[in-house]
C-alpha cells in the first residue's frame, strides 16, 4: 500500500511539474491555463493536487475554480481561513452526497444555460430513478455515482473521444464495475455482459468497426436512469431502432402469447447482450433454429418455420446467383445495367421479407419473397439474353469471316487465272 | 483454261460477293432500326406532362441505373430524390400523411428534401433537379 | 442480252458526257511490276479505311447526340441498346487508327521510293495535308464520347496550343470555345469532326486521286533504267483492282477481328471536377510529339521549352512538306543521300519516341 502511494506521489510530482512548466511557458494555451488562485498555488506547492487531475477537464477549461465546487475562499493565503466552514468550505463530499454535490450546478437550468442553451438538467433526478440511485439512497456504497462514470477531475464531454462517456468507451466504463465478478456476485448479478456484448453484432459494430451509431450500454439501459428493461419495455427498447420489427411483432399474435407466458419478446430469439447477426437458419427447423425451442415437429409453427425458411433460402440463393451472373455479364463486356437495377429490388425484397418474419404471418412474408423471386427470374433471363448475345456475336463473326475468307480465296484464284 | 472452270469461278465469286454484301448490309439495316427503348438520356429524363401527377402523389422513375422518386407535395411542388435508401439500399416511398419519405425496410425517414430525419439512414438522399419545360417534367442530375 | 443492255446505257451516257477518259483509264492504265510493287497498295488501303470511316460515321450520326449531358449517354446507348451498335462504334474507332497507320506507311513508302519527286510534288503536298487532317479527325473524334480519358487528353492537347507566342492563348480559347474544356468544346469538336474536316478532306482526297490518275503510277529509278522488254506491267483493270479488292477483304477480316476481340472501352463519364486519372495518353500517333514535349526543359535559353518544341515540330513539318522543292546540294547524288537520311532519321525518331511513350 505504501509503495503504491509512493509511486502515485512520484508520478504526481512529475505530472505537476510538467503542468506548471506548461502553465508558465505557454502563452497561447486556453484561457484557463493562466487561471491561478491560492488553492492551486498551495496545492501544487505541497504536491497535494487531487488524483487524476487533468488540465483538459471541462470545468478547468471553463474557468471553474476549485472553490466553485469545494467552497472556501480562493483568494485567502491563510490555509486555515481559506478552507474554513465560515468561508463556505465543503471539502470532499461523501459518496452519498456526490449527486447533490454535482447537482448544485447541473440541476440548475439558469446556471447551466450560460454554457449551452439546450443543456439537460435532469441528470440527478434521473439518477435517483436508476437502480444505482435507489441503492445509493439506501446507503449502498458499491453503486456508481456521477464520479464513477465521469471521473472526478478529468471530466470530459461525451463528444470528446478521450472521455469515459464517449460512445466507444462506454462499455469499458460500465465494465469497470459490472465486469468485476466479486462485486457482482454480492448482488447475484452476472459479470459477463460487456464480454458478451463485445462479441455481439452491436459490440462488433461499435468497438471494432468504430460505428458510433451502434448502441452502447446506455442506448438500451439509459444512462443516468440506468436500469434493466422489463418484459413489456423490451420490445420498445429494441424498437427504438428496429421500428418495423417492433411494429410487426407487437401487431402479431405472438406479442400477446409471449407476454402471457412471461417470455421477453425480442430477447427470446435474439438474446440480450450477445445478440448475433441474424441469419436465415434462425427461422429454420434445423439446429440453429429458434422456433424449435417451443415448436415441435408437426405443429403449425414448425410447418410455418419450414416454409418460411425454404422461401427465404430460395430468394437469397437466387439473389446470390443473379449477382454472380451480373458480374459475369459485366466481365464479358456486355450490358448489365438493367440487371443491376433489378438486383437492387431483389435485395430490398430480401431485406423486407426478413423483417416481415416478425409478423409470424406466412402470407405476408411470401408476398414479398415471391416478388423478389419473380424479379430474380426476370433478371436471370436478361442475363441469359446478354450471354446469348455474346455468343451470337462470335457466331456472326465466324460466319462473316468464313464468307470473307471464301471470297478472298476465290478472288486469289481468279487473279492467278488471269 | 476451260470455260466451265471459268464459269464456276465467276459464279463462286458472285456468290461470295453476295454473301459478303449481305454480311455488311444486315448489320447496317439492324443498326438503323431503332431499338424499342427509343432513347436513353441519362442526365436528364423526361417524366411526362405535369397533368399526370396529382398533388400529394409520387412515382418511381428509372434514371439510368438509379431509381429516382418524384414527389408532388400537397402544395403542388415537385421534388426528385434518389430513391435508394442510404442505409441498406432499399427503395424509399412517399408518405402522404406526413409528407415525408419513408424507407420501409428499417423505418428510415427523410424529409421532403431528402434530409435524413430519423431511423438508421446515415446520409441524406441525393437530390435531383426538377424542371418544367413546356408543361413537361424533366429531371436532371446535379452532378454535371 | 445482258451485255447489250449495258452497252445501251453506256452509249446513252457517252453521247452526253463523253466517257472516253474513263474508257482510256480502264483500257490503258497499267501498273509496273517490280520488287517494291507492294507499296502501291498502301494508298488504296488507306482509301478503303477512309470509306469505312465515312460509312460507320454516318451510321453513328443517326444516334449520337452531342452535348455534355447526352454525348456519353448516347454512345453508351449505341453500344448497349442499338443492334450492332457495338460493332459500328468499334469499327469506327479501330479503322480510324488503322487509317492513320496506313497513311503513315503510305507516306514513308512514297518517300523512300523517291516517288514524291518531280513531277509528283503536289501529290506529295496534298498527301501531307491529308495526313494532318486525318490526325485532326483523330483528335476531334477522340473527345466525342465525352469520357474521362478523352476529356483530360483533350485538356492536355489543347493546352499545348497555348505556348505559341503572342496568339497562343487566343488560339486555345478559340479551339476550346472558352477558357476550359466544356460542352462548348464538345460542340466545336463535333462540328469539326463531322462537317468541316470531312469537307476539306474529301476535296483534297479528290485532288490527290486526280493527280495520281493523271500521272499514272510512279516508277522507281531501277525500273526506269530497264529496257522496254524487261519492264513488266499488269493492267490496272481488272488485275490491279482485283488485287486491291483482295487486300481490302483481308484488311476487313483483320478489322472485324480487332473489333470483336479488342473492343474500345467507353470508360467513365467525363467529370470536370474529378481529379485527372492516371495514364492520360494521347492517341498513339501524337505520342512522339507528346513525349518530346515532356522531355524538354521548362526553359530553353529564355524561351519556354514547349514553345521551342512546337516551333521545331512546325519547322520540321514544313521541311517535310516542302521536301520535293528543296535542294540541299547541287550534286544530285549528295542531295538524294541527305534526303534519305532525313527520312531515316524522322522514321526512327518517331518510332523510338512512340515506343518510349508506352514503356
Amino acid at each position: 500500500m505504501d509503495k503504491k502511494n509512493l509511486l502515485n506521489i512520484c508520478s504526481f510530482i512529475f505530472l505537476f511539474s510538467a503542468i506548471s512548466l506548461f502553465a508558465v511557458t505557454s502563452n497561447d494555451a486556453p484561457k484557463s491555463s493562466t487561471y491561478e488562485d491560492e488553492c492551486i498555488n498551495c496545492h501544487i506547492e505541497n504536491d497535494i493536487m487531487p488524483e487524476h487531475f487533468s488540465k483538459s477537464d471541462i470545468h478547468w477549461q471553463n474557468g471553474l475554480s476549485c472553490a466553485g465546487c469545494h467552497g472556501g475562499n480562493p483568494n485567502e493565503t491563510d490555509e486555515e481561513k481559506a478552507m474554513s466552514i465560515s468561508n463556505g468550505y465543503v471539502g470532499v463530499p461523501d459518496k452519498k452526497e456526490i449527486p447533490q454535490f454535482c447537482g448544485k450546478c447541473h440541476s440548475d437550468l439558469e446556471e447551466m444555460q450560460l454554457f449551452q442553451p439546450r443543456i439537460p438538467t435532469d441528470q440527478v433526478s434521473q439518477y435517483y430513478v436508476s437502480t444505482h440511485g435507489k441503492q445509493l439512497k439506501l446507503g449502498n456504497m458499491d453503486v456508481a455515482t456521477c464520479t464513477d462514470c465521469h471521473t472526478t477531475h478529468d471530466i470530459l464531454p461525451a463528444s470528446d473521444t478521450r472521455s469515459t462517456t464517449y460512445a466507444i468507451n462506454i462499455p469499458n466504463t460500465c465494465d469497470n464495475c459490472h465486469g468485476n465478478s466479486e462485486l457482482m456476485s454480492k448482488y447475484n448479478l452476472e459479470s459477463i455482459q460487456v464480454a458478451e456484448y463485445s462479441k455481439s453484432v452491436h459490440g462488433i459494430a461499435l468497438l471494432e468497426k468504430l460505428d458510433v451509431g451502434a448502441p452502447a450500454c446506455n442506448d438500451c439501459h439509459g444512462n443516468h436512469g440506468a436500469s434493466p428493461p422489463g418484459v413489456i419495455s423490451i420490445s420498445h427498447v429494441c424498437g427504438s431502432c428496429h421500428v418495423n420489427n417492433m411494429n410487426y411483432f407487437n401487431n402479431s399474435t405472438k406479442a400477446v402469447e409471449f407476454s402471457d407466458m412471461d417470455i421477453k419478446g425480442c430477447e427470446q430469439c435474439h438474446g440480450k447482450h450477445l445478440i448475433h447477426k441474424t441469419n436465415d437458419e434462425m427461422i429454420s427447423v434445423g439446429e440453429a433454429s429458434t422456433c424449435t425451442e417451443c415448436h415441435s415437429e408437426g405443429d403449425d409453427g414448425y410447418i410455418a418455420a419450414e416454409l418460411i425458411y425454404g422461401k427465404l433460402k430460395k430468394l437469397s440463393s437466387l439473389y446470390d446467383s443473379t449477382k454472380v451472373v451480373s458480374e459475369k455479364v459485366n466481365i464479358m463486356g456486355m450490358n448489365n445495367i438493367e440487371i443491376e437495377y433489378s438486383l437492387k429490388n431483389i435485395r430490398q425484397n430480401l431485406i423486407q421479407s426478413r423483417t416481415l418474419i416478425h409478423t409470424f404471418d406466412t402470407s405476408q412474408v411470401f408476398e414479398k419473397t415471391n416478388e423478389g423471386i419473380l424479379a430474380s427470374y426476370g433478371a436471370l433471363k436478361l442475363a441469359d439474353n446478354e450471354i446469348a448475345e455474346y455468343f451470337n456475336r462470335r457466331l456472326g463473326y465466324g460466319v462473316a469471316i468464313f464468307i470473307l475468307i471464301l471470297l478472298a480465296a476465290t478472288l486469289y484464284w481468279k487473279i492467278r487465272s488471269l | 483454261m476451260g470455260t466451265n472452270r471459268r464459269k464456276f469461278l465467276n459464279s463462286l465469286l458472285g456468290i461470295g460477293s453476295l454473301g459478303a454484301l449481305s454480311a455488311i448490309v444486315y448489320p447496317i439495316i439492324s443498326f438503323l432500326i431503332p431499338p424499342k427503348i427509343a432513347e436513353v438520356k441519362i442526365n436528364s429524363l423526361k417524366v411526362g406532362p405535369v397533368a399526370d401527377f396529382k398533388n400529394n402523389s409520387s412515382k418511381i422513375v428509372k434514371f439510368g441505373r438509379t431509381p429516382v422518386i418524384l414527389v408532388r407535395t400537397k402544395n403542388g411542388d415537385f421534388n426528385a430524390l434518389e430513391a435508394t435508401c442510404t442505409h441498406l439500399d432499399c427503395i424509399v416511398q412517399f408518405k402522404k400523411d406526413t409528407q415525408q419519405i419513408l424507407c420501409a425496410c428499417h423505418n428510415g425517414i427523410y424529409d421532403i428534401h431528402g434530409r435524413n430525419v430519423s431511423g438508421p439512414p446515415p446520409k441524406p438522399l441525393k437530390q435531383f433537379v426538377v424542371n418544367i419545360i413546356d408543361d413537361e417534367i424533366r429531371i436532371t442530375s446535379q452532378d454535371v | 442480252m445482258k451485255n447489250k443492255k449495258i452497252e445501251k446505257v453506256e452509249n446513252w451516257l457517252d453521247e452526253r458526257y463523253d466517257l472516253s477518259p474513263i474508257r482510256n483509264l480502264i483500257q490503258h492504265k497499267k501498273v509496273p511490276v517490280h520488287g517494291h510493287s507492294i507499296w502501291y497498295y498502301m494508298g488504296g488501303i488507306s482509301l478503303f479505311l477512309f470509306m469505312i470511316q465515312v460509312f460507320t460515321g454516318l451510321l453513328l450520326l443517326m444516334y449520337y447526340i452531342p452535348g455534355e449531358d447526352s454525348a456519353y449517354e448516347s454512345v453508351q446507348f449505341i453500344i448497349t441498346k442499338v443492334d450492332f451498335g457495338w460493332l459500328i462504334r468499334n469499327l469506327h474507332s479501330w479503322s480510324a487508327n488503322l487509317m492513320v497507320f496506313f497513311i503513315f506507311i503510305h507516306m514513308f513508302s512514297v518517300f523512300f521510293t523517291n516517288s514524291f519527286r518531280k513531277p509528283r510534288e503536289l501529290t506529295w503536298v496534298t498527301g501531307f495535308f491529308l495526313l494532318l487532317l486525318a490526325m485532326g479527325f483523330g483528335f476531334s473524334g477522340y473527345l466525342l464520347p465525352w469520357n474521362e480519358l478523352a476529356f483530360f487528353a483533350t485538356k492536355v492537347g489543347t493546352d499545348i496550343v497555348a505556348v505559341v507566342p503572342f496568339i497562343g492563348d487566343s488560339l486555345k480559347v478559340i479551339l476550346r470555345g472558352g477558357e476550359d474544356v466544356t460542352g462548348a468544346t464538345l460542340s466545336r469538336f463535333f462540328g469539326l469532326h463531322v462537317a468541316f474536316l470531312p469537307a476539306i478532306f474529301t476535296t483534297l482526297l479528290v485532288i490527290h486521286l486526280f493527280f495520281v490518275q493523271r500521272q499514272g503510277m510512279s516508277e522507281p529509278e531501277e525500273f526506269e533504267k530497264l529496257t522496254e522488254d524487261q519492264k513488266k506491267y499488269i493492267p490496272f483493270f481488272p488485275n490491279f483492282v482485283l488485287q486491291d479488292a483482295l487486300l481490302w477483304i483481308i484488311v476487313l477480316i483483320v478489322l472485324l477481328s480487332l473489333t470483336l476481340f479488342f473492343p474500345w472501352e467507353l470508360g467513365l463519364k467525363a467529370d470536370a471536377l474529378a481529379s485527372a486519372p492516371i495514364g492520360i495518353k494521347p492517341e498513339w500517333y501524337f505520342m512522339f510529339m507528346f513525349e518530346t514535349l515532356k522531355l524538354l526543359p521548362a526553359n530553353i535559353w529564355f524561351i519556354e521549352g514547349e514553345a521551342v518544341g512546337i516551333f521545331a515540330f512546325t519547322i520540321a513539318g514544313l521541311i517535310w512538306m516542302l521536301i520535293p522543292f528543296i535542294n540541299f546540294s547541287k550534286k544530285k547524288d549528295l542531295n538524294n543521300k541527305i534526303v534519305r537520311w532525313i527520312g531515316i532519321f524522322s522514321l526512327l525518331y518517331m518510332i523510338a519516341f512512340t515506343i518510349k511513350g508506352y514503356l
